[in-house]
């Protein structure tokens, strides 16, 4: 398989407390999103994560691919006793994602970064 | 099928994982400039990365033809992915949502076939597959008055 880039570049993940931050962006080749599975998976086992947001605001499409990888994330994650919220998914991509029939039913939802964290954040009072 | 007027063809190699990123990405500027709406884009884009997946995974790698289209009303877009892989043995099968034969979720041909107006499918065991979808230009949907 040919590689043009020199290597894949690394999806970032921020920990912010007991919450990973996952910013999808632009165009995600099925490498790195695999990789992105494998890395996040060990750093939810190695720490005290307790909770996956997946930002994909920046994301022009979803896929098959690219949603049986967020749906195996969050399913992986669950197992590993982490809570993933996807945000930011924008109008135009559930719509197509409908159409392809992907639904997702297994995936919780937030409209941006800031409801993924409330959902996420321990109730207070 | 309507003659395709003045603007040529784009042949692209699918070998790769990078090269289904390049083909999205052709195919989205190519959408963007005949017209279609964001929507429409993100289904045409949407389509072929499954086409395209379907290409390099299920018939070993090929190529994709992009052509604009233009039947004197509206503007279309035209994707002909070929491979010369072991081809479909039962079509019917594969059409259907949440069959595989590979690692996805089943959704590729049939869910592709969902995102745009027109869809074929060419092929024969041991002869490889051409899958031909096109996607035309619609205006945003308003009253329907007018419809007979």
């Amino acid at each position: 398989m040919s590689q043009p880039f020199p290597a894949s570049p690394q999806v970032p993940v921020l920990a912010l407390g007991d919450i990973l931050l996952v910013t999808l962006q632009g165009e995600l080749h099925d490498g790195m999103a695999e990789q992105l599975q494998q890395d996040l998976t060990h750093r939810i086992a190695a720490s005290s994560v307790t909770g996956v947001v997946i930002d994909i605001s920046g994301v022009e499409i979803v896929d098959s691919f690219l949603g049986r990888v967020l749906a195996e994330i969050a399913s992986t994650a669950g197992l590993l006793a982490a809570r993933t919220v996807l945000a930011g998914m924008r109008p135009a991509v559930a719509i197509t994602l409908v159409e392809l029939g992907l639904t997702l039913p297994g995936l919780v939802t937030a409209l941006d970064v800031d409801r993924a964290m409330e959902l996420l954040s321990p109730r207070e009072a | 099928m309507p003659a395709s007027g003045q603007a040529s063809a784009t042949s692209l190699p699918i070998g790769s994982d990078a090269d289904l990123a390049w083909v999205r990405q052709q195919v989205r500027q190519c959408a963007a400039q005949l017209g279609f709406g964001l929507v429409q884009q993100t289904k045409v884009v949407t389509a072929a990365s499954e086409l395209a997946r379907n290409t390099l995974v299920h018939g070993g790698g090929g190529r994709v033809e992009i052509t604009p289209l233009d039947d004197g009303r509206t503007r279309g877009l035209r994707m002909r992915f070929t491979d010369e892989g072991p081809g479909i043995r039962d079509l019917d099968l594969a059409m259907t949502d949440g069959w595989t034969s590979g690692g996805g979720l089943g959704l590729g041909l049939s869910g592709a076939k969902r995102l745009v107006h027109e869809f074929a499918v060419d092929t024969e065991p041991g002869r490889g597959t051409t899958v031909t979808a096109v996607a035309w230009v619609t205006p945003v949907p308003s009253s329907r008055t007018g419809v007979g």
